[in-house]
């Protein structure tokens, strides 16, 4: 079974998953490999991350020096195709004109989702995560445990590959021993980080987990791990493990991997999906509607042709979804029928609810003993690597903070490639009458290169109903499809977090010796706080619960209204931790798909 | 796996209809009789999806601006910005100039303010020459000094107030020129970024960065 057209469509599927994303990814792997017939709806084009990886162009190579345009968002050589905060055609709106309520929705339409387009970074949620109602008397608790989760996390990172350390730290959970790939050796800049942060504020910065092979996966061991009894699977894993290079430390995983060793959905799940002769995939085609049959159940999907706008209809015995959180939602609420009239599984009207993100704010300053290094190459594994996990989880949970959730700072340092904006970095630090311009300018930018410490934080987000989508009254996209209205608004318990975001960020950054050039945004974390939507972490919607009165799925991603509909994206979070949310897609896929699978066999869908 | 040769029609159509509307930019540029006009924007973006492994060279998507007489200009500029030394290129030996014409030629909505104050600054040079020297008709008019005179008043006006003109001018121009140079293989270079380079291991900083900040033995 290969990558189709809508002629090639077969009559009918067991299950129709939207979505190649990490999600949609992960659940066609699992399923697939289990022998379960598959079609995968991807609204975006195939892509190739071998052939298509401009892996060692420099910005000089690219028009304007690679900067970002509203043709390519997040700038030339970055990954994403046909992708970004706003797309011709595909609107999406904002209920509120203020600034700060504006939220931002980055769509990637392509093949692998936003699995192309990411740092990479990877840890688990911890167990304080999944409890916040219980713990704090803030969110909602998830409708099952850490414990319950931990096994699919173990096998999700034997899957992709994940380098790290188990550092033995609360609520930043250790992963099975021999689970993880060594972890790259730090940066300069990331060890005086380390250092002084111990030493002066008792604050542990340890290596960050990212979804790149550091060395070859075990290509014996971990197939039979992943699928036990099943030599068909263990032969196809093991061939696509070993079709993939441990990272050669040079250039940005953004841009995609053509030697494989960042992990993507197309490489990594599609690929040996597709082998198995068990995975259709069908580029192009845009999800319109779940259709319902008789009895109440989803018959299938109804697509959009891209190539010639044609509507078309495809059925199935299941139907996941997993076209990204938001994009979910919008199929849910879209998909109207006499049964469903205000959206499928929305009798209650909880779809499209509870939208959050990671709060994020960052703060960055000159380190004056980083500065004039002799050259050397500190590439690294480019990117992320070095993180302070939050290092309160006591005071939060006994409500001594004056804000109820954690973050974690990711430290940005190093002898990175030069961007265009190299060209102004040195002004506030020059020593020059002016802004430094000709010899004084060479000068300073070798003095100063490489000197310069970020460190951005990424905080937990409870569930409120001040942030949430909805169906737009008025707007419709190009194919007539009703577009999404977002709510958002940042609480005053957010704001403080972000408060103290700041002012740790400070601290540190002076435990450094910094130089700072300007104040941290401490006493007005309104100017601090990214966008909603700019961390590209939006999760919820549909949220999972035990009560089917106020939750959309069940622990399994399974509406609770139409189980043979599931949801394996971020949609069913029911909150944000302080962790990155692609790791627990995928070990929320893999499960929902083992259970999906087992049912199937039941004859119970 | 095969990428289907099929194009979305819609795709097609935009493609088609961003072509048939080329841009002008409104609010034309402050242009010098000594300088002569600059055509309004006529190029279109290089699409959502343009091939990423293409090298890709100022003019290759979209006409250039620069006059025979700007590009003189902006090339001495970019020998003042970024001069030559011992170990390392101009700017304009790299191509700088090019890359600037290519910015304020770009028909995206972002560099088309950029255009007005590249154009305008560079005529305000021209216009300043004769009041510095009235044997002098154009910037590259005056002697050496008097230029570099010129661009160091300009600087200390951008530190005073980026945003104040004509000292936003110099710092949107030096920003350029500086980050159109160290975006090149030389700049890298000359700057100290050694990476970019695969290799099968990374074993952390040297010995003696580690020394100099007292974590050795760490």
């Amino acid at each position: 079974m290969p990558v189709i057209s809508p002629a090639e469509v077969k009559k009918d599927y067991d299950v129709i998953v939207v979505g190649s994303g990490a999600g949609g990814g992960q659940t066609a792997y699992s399923l697939a490999m289990e022998g379960v017939k598959v079609l995968v709806l991807e609204a975006g084009r195939m892509f190739d991350p071998v052939r298509e990886t401009a892996m060692f162009h420099t910005p000089n190579m690219a028009p304007l020096r690679a900067s970002r345009t509203p043709d390519k968002q997040y700038g030339f050589y970055d990954s994403s195709v046909d992708s970004g905060w706003t797309i011709p055609g595909e609107p999406y709106t904002n209920a509120s004109k203020e600034e700060i309520r504006q939220f931002a929705w980055w769509r990637q339409r392509m093949m692998g989702g936003r699995t192309n387009h990411w740092g990479r970074v990877s840890l688990r949620n911890g167990p304080y995560d999944f409890k916040t109602r219980t713990l704090q008397g803030v969110g909602f608790d998830w409708p099952i445990s850490y414990d319950d989760l931990a096994p699919w996390y173990d096998k999700a990172e034997m899957l992709a590959g994940i380098f790290g350390e188990n550092e033995g730290l609360e609520n930043s959970p250790d992963s099975s021993p021999g689970v993880l790939l060594p972890a790259p050796k730090l940066r300069a800049g990331e060890l005086l980080a380390q250092d002084r942060a111990r030493k002066k504020l008792g604050i542990s910065i340890v290596p960050v987990h990212r979804a790149i092979l550091t060395r070859t996966q075990d290509s014996e061991g971990i197939p039979r791990k992943l699928h036990p009894g099943n030599p068909k699977a263990q032969r196809l894993l093991a061939e696509n493990m070993r079709r993939r290079s441990p990272c050669f430390h040079a250039t940005d995983c953004h841009r995609g991997c053509s030697i494989k060793a960042a992990f993507d959905s197309t490489t990594v799940l599609l690929a040996p999906a597709l082998a198995s002769g068990n995975l259709d995939i069908l580029p192009n085609a845009m999800g319109r509607e779940v259709t319902i049959g008789k009895d109440g159940t989803a018959s299938g999907v109804t697509y959009i042709d891209k190539v010639d706008d044609t509507e078309h209809h495809v059925s199935g015995r299941v139907v996941v979804l997993a076209a990204s959180s938001q994009e979910s939602v919008r199929l849910l609420l879209n998909s109207k029928s006499n049964r469903f009239p205000d959206g499928l599984g929305n009798d209650h009207g909880l779809v499209g609810k509870y939208l959050t993100d990671s709060l994020a704010s960052s703060f960055s300053a000159q380190i004056p003993a980083l500065e004039n290094m002799p050259v050397y190459n500190e590439d690294g594994v480019v990117g992320q690597q070095a993180y302070a996990p939050f290092w309160l989880c006591q005071d939060l949970l006994a409500g001594k903070l004056p804000f109820s959730g954690g973050y974690k700072l990711l430290t940005v340092a190093g002898r990175k490639m030069p961007q265009l904006s190299v060209g102004k970095m040195f002004d506030s630090v020059s020593d020059a009458p002016g802004i430094p311009f000709g010899k004084q300018l060479k000068e300073e930018a070798r003095r100063y290169y490489g000197s310069f410490q970020g460190i951005g934080a990424q905080g937990a987000m409870h569930a409120n109903d001040d942030c949430y989508a909805e169906i737009d009254p008025k707007v419709k996209d190009q194919w007539g499809i009703p577009a999404l209205r977002f709510h958002w608004k940042f609480s005053d318990d957010e704001l403080r977090q972000v408060s103290h975001q700041q002012e740790w960020i400070a601290n540190i950054l002076d435990s450094m010796g910094a130089r700072f050039t300007r104040d941290p945004y401490i006493a007005n974390p309104e100017k601090a706080v990214k966008q909603g939507g700019s961390i590209i972490h939006e999760v919820g919607g549909a949220i999972m619960g035990e009560d089917s009165e106020k939750s959309v799925t069940n622990g399994f991603g399974q509406l609770w209204q139409v189980p043979n509909v599931a949801i394996a994206d971020g949609a069913v979070f029911p909150g944000t931790a302080d962790k990155n949310p692609t790791l627990t897609i995928l070990a929320l896929a893999m499960r929902t798909a083992d259970h999906l699978a087992a049912e199937l066999k039941r004859g119970n869908l | 796996m095969i990428d289907p040769p099929r194009i979305p029609r819609r795709t097609a159509i935009q493609w088609l209809s961003t072509a048939a509307a080329s841009l002008s930019i409104p609010g034309n540029p402050v242009l010098s009789a000594a300088t002569g006009a600059a055509a309004p924007i006529a190029g279109t973006g290089y699409g959502p999806d343009p091939d990423l492994l293409k090298v890709y060279a100022p003019g290759d998507l979209w006409p250039l601006t620069f006059s025979d007489d700007q590009r003189r200009l902006v090339i001495a500029l970019c020998d003042i910005i970024i001069p030559a030394e011992e170990d390392s290129p101009s700017a304009s030996e790299v191509g700088v100039a090019d890359f600037v014409d290519e910015w304020i030629s770009s028909p995206y909505r972002d560099q088309a303010s950029d255009r007005n104050l590249i154009l305008k600054g560079l005529a305000w040079l021209d216009e300043e020459a004769p009041r510095r020297d009235p044997a002098s008709a154009s910037f590259l008019g005056l002697d050496s000094e008097t230029r570099l005179r010129v661009c160091q008043e300009l600087a200390v006006g951008a530190k005073a107030n980026r945003r104040e003109y004509p000292g936003s001018f110099f710092y949107l121009l030096r920003n350029l020129i500086a980050g159109g140079y160290y975006t090149t293989p030389e700049g890298m270079k000359a700057i100290g970024y050694a990476g970019n380079s695969p290799s099968p291991v990374w074993n952390g900083p040297p010995a003696e960065v580690l020394k100099r900040l007292g974590l050795e033995g760490e």
